[in-house]
């Protein structure tokens, strides 16, 4: 039999991580990328990435990094698997050292070591505040060695359409688009693995990046994937506005010190640095006095939002509070938080040294993602996931710092056991179902190139994004939820009159896009529908109708399935594996 | 009050065989817009100032905050990020075409893939034995990371290639980018084991000898990366190899 041919959809952390142990395995892996995969989401991880190593002499152990996790989570997660991620996680530290990422030292050269939110340790090893541009440039190296020596075969600029399945719903491999030729191909494998990330499109504005739209995820989803707790997404506290894009301004800021505050008088008209200390209204340190600035992310953000339109305490009456770094030394900011502050300073032209930055919660994150079991194979056989793409990990809000290490993990944990899969696959019978999928690709694309009508794509994804971010973000009533819902249905109905500004066969990027669309749209409804069912607040999904968290009927991981009926997708439920931490009470504001 | 507008020029070319033509667009300002932002507006209502129905712009983006390294592009003269190219700090009418020193794919898309091949030929990446644990990284003191991390912040957007007078077929001179890498991994406690050959891959034609030191490179660098103390030290140590292997023939 021949060597088992295994393809790898994303080049961020997950797919890079999958393809090197694939690789080291001695493995043949197809790599598809939409981008060339150095400028994969990835990139923009800034703050660190968690491993309890104890190297601040605090008895940190990985014990408390699994019950940090699983506690942060709101306990929706599994234990067994978040369990065995915090007890890889110093080893994964050591390699990425070994690699060369260039983290951050202590005086006698040893990794250094920095607080995050929701933890009490010093648990965060960080290169600057470019952490995921590092790991993910240690990973592409060793990616490129591997291509260099032809055990990879890098698709860069290719997007994935849809997973092939033979007449026994077994994974073959995949379509995908040539971007730039626009060529539509099949491709055969033995198992695929997607490593493709969060859905912030879905929501406009986000902290993701322009191809994190959720399109792959979709797609199989369609194609009969479980998508669980689709309802669970994180925004961040921190993030500064803009017309384009929400960007991050990392939690770091706060583990090294930064501090959130409005002032004490709304409307306050003095020069910020002349406001006085008595008059700050430093609200996560008052409301939180035990984690202060670094509760986790949904308690933060909600504080936010509490002060800003509850409170009506928002600088100059707008939305949004001050993260103030102003009181830390310039050196000592340079050296551990450089390149956000640059961000800061190139995108709204203050000096966040000088002047502390103004921000605002923003989407961030998809906790929820394609259902896998503890091998991270979703429920069709050959077709596995890794990283944000799928939703094991976090549970109901994840924990900064914990995306670099389980997109690492998960995609170190996905490569081995796609291998191990692919090498007991019986051959496939007849073409394992390549034309068939082929040919409904195919329809797909020359029905949507030759479609008329008067809706542009990109409008209908500007609605999509204000209907989503309206309704679905932070704060959540089944009545808007609804709504949003009937706002989906309205704009599937006119997707089927998208008309292209551009009908052409060449690097034709409104046509990638609207195919990107129908399937932001489909998953969409899962993520709120999901969230009208799940009538109870948790980590992030938080709804004043049902403000306290119920276990007896929601302590379960929603898996919603394709329906293609109007109605939209179907609901089960199944049972977390809590047994190693009995769920208690998630209560950071407790004194102790 | 009439809404306050920026005018766009944009380079157009369907494929690399079709002219090339300007474009203009009268578009909505708005507080905080980028080159990127007009381009997403544009893709919401694809018509030029004079009325005239045209096509969504092709242009490689992604992060929107200058991580990724895509969205390089040529703004009034200048090759840079268009993320972080804020309107309100641009001369009107804003003219942008794509990067001039690389194989054009549809307007303003060049295909950048030499760069990836240079990193390979340069074997830039650190020759680990496997990644099973085998414990703790080599020591690196906090004055030796300083050093190290700004190399490791490049985006690989090419802008350094495109200033690069040197930098073009004659030639086939790498570019100051690649060279930055080497000097990164020739610096790591693991990575130098492959010094040899990494310097001896900038040793001949296209190679380092090729910099002009126009200093072109350092001064366009979004990531503001010591580009030219790279290439000098690069350039000393290729020298110095060149030598080592002469005597050892």
């Amino acid at each position: 039999m021949a060597a088992p041919r295994i393809i790898v959809v994303g080049g961020g952390l997950a797919g890079l991580a999958a393809v090197i142990k694939i690789a080291e395995a001695g493995g043949s892996v197809d790599l598809f990328s939409i981008v060339p995969v150095k400028r994969s989401h990835s990139v923009c991880a800034q703050g660190g990435i968690n491993a309890a190593k104890n190297l601040k002499g605090e008895g940190d152990t990985t014990w408390k990094h699994f019950d940090d996790t699983v506690y942060g989570g709101d306990f929706l997660a599994n234990q067994t698997p978040v369990k065995a991620m915090c007890e890889a996680a110093p080893a994964i530290i050591d390699l990425l050292d070994r690699m060369g990422v260039p983290f951050n030292r202590t005086p006698e050269g040893l990794l250094d070591f920095r607080r995050f939110g929701g933890t009490l340790y010093n648990r965060t090893a960080f290169a600057g505040a470019t952490t995921g541009q590092q790991l993910l440039y240690a990973l592409d190296e060793q990616v490129r060695r591997y291509e260099s020596e032809g055990k990879v075969k890098k698709y860069e600029g290719w997007e994935f359409l849809s997973a092939v399945i033979d007449s026994k719903g077994v994974a073959r491999g995949i379509t995908a688009l040539d971007l730039r030729t626009m060529e539509l191909r099949s491709f055969a494998a033995d198992a695929i693995i997607l490593a493709t990330g969060g859905i912030g499109a879905i929501f406009g504005k986000s902290t993701n990046s322009v191809v994190c739209t959720g399109s792959a995820q979709s797609a199989v989803f369609q194609q009969g994937v479980y998508y669980a707790n689709g309802e669970l997404v994180q925004v961040h506290p921190t993030t500064i506005p803009g017309e384009d894009k929400l960007r991050l301004m990392s939690e770091s800021a706060r583990g090294e010190g930064g501090r959130v505050w409005v002032p004490r008088t709304p409307g306050d008209k003095r020069p910020v640095k002349q406001i006085p200390e008595s008059e700050r209204f430093y609200f996560l340190e008052e409301w939180y006095p035990k984690y202060g600035n670094l509760v986790p992310r949904d308690i933060a953000t909600r504080a936010i939002h509490k002060v800003v339109y509850e409170n009506h305490m928002g600088i100059d009456g707008q939305p949004m509070v001050y993260l103030d770094l102003t009181h830390i030394d310039r050196a000592t900011l340079d050296r551990k938080l450089g390149g956000i502050l640059d961000i800061y300073e190139k995108f709204v032209g203050v000096d966040p040294h000088e002047e502390p930055m103004k921000i605002f919660p923003g989407m961030h994150y998809t906790m929820g993602g394609l259902w896998v079991d503890f091998n991270q194979m979703t429920n069709i056989p050959g077709v596995f996931a890794a990283g944000e793409a799928e939703y094991q990990y976090h549970g109901a809000n994840r924990l900064g710092a914990n995306s670099l290490l389980s997109c690492i993990y998960g995609g170190f944990i996905s490569g081995p056991n796609a291998l191990t899969y692919a090498k007991s696959l019986p051959a496939a019978e007849g073409d394992g179902g390549h034309t068939a999928e082929l040919t409904r690709q195919s329809e797909i694309n020359d029905r949507l190139l030759k479609n008329e009508g008067k809706e542009n794509p990109f409008k209908l994804w500007r609605e999509l994004g204000d209907t989503m971010t309206k309704h679905a973000t932070v704060i959540r009533y089944n009545k808007g939820l609804k709504q949003a819902d009937e706002k989906i249905v309205e704009l599937l109905d006119r997707y089927n009159n998208v008309s292209l500004a551009d009908r052409s066969q060449w690097a034709n990027t409104s046509f990638a896009f609207a195919r990107q669309l129908k399937n932001m749209l489909e998953i969409s409804r899962v993520v709120v529908q999901g969230a009208i069912l799940r009538d109870e607040s948790r980590g992030a999904h938080y709804k004043p109708d049902f403000p306290e968290r119920n276990d007896e009927k929601f302590l379960k991981t929603g898996k919603a399935s394709f329906t293609g009926l109007a109605d939209g997708p179907r609901f089960e439920y199944e049972e977390v594996d809590t047994q190693f931490i009995t769920p208690r009470p998630r209560r950071y504001d407790a004194a102790s | 009050m009439a809404t306050k507008t920026v005018t766009f020029e944009i380079k157009r070319q369907a494929s690399p065989d079709a002219p090339a033509a300007w474009e203009r667009f009268e578009l909505e300002w708005r507080p905080g817009m980028n080159v990127t932002t007009a381009m997403m507006d544009i893709a919401a209502n694809p018509v030029t100032a004079d009325g005239q129905p045209t096509t969504p712009v092709t242009y490689d983006s992604n992060c929107l905050e200058e991580i990724c390294g895509s969205c390089a592009m040529r703004i009034n003269g200048k090759a840079r990020m268009a993320c972080s190219a804020l309107v309100d700090n641009l001369e009107q009418p804003i003219r942008v075409e794509p990067l001039s020193k690389f194989p054009l794919v549809r307007d303003l898309q060049v295909d950048r893939s030499v760069l990836f091949e240079n990193l390979k030929a340069v074997k830039a990446w650190i020759p680990i034995d496997g990644t099973y644990d085998l414990g703790s990284g080599p020591r690196v003191y906090p004055q030796q990371q300083e050093v190290n991390y700004p190399f490791s912040n490049c985006i690989s957007c090419t802008c350094c290639m495109e200033v690069c007078p040197q930098f073009n077929e004659d030639t086939g001179f790498v570019g100051a980018a690649t060279i930055a890498q080497v000097k990164l991994f020739n610096n790591h406690p693991t990575g130098k084991v492959l010094k040899e050959e990494r310097l001896r891959a900038l040793a001949g034609d296209g190679g380092i000898q090729e910099c002009g030191f126009a200093q072109n490179c350092v001064e366009v660098c979004p990531k503001r990366i010591p580009l030219t103390n790279a290439i000098s030290d690069v350039s000393r140590d290729v020298l110095l190899q060149k030598a080592k292997d002469f005597f050892a023939k």
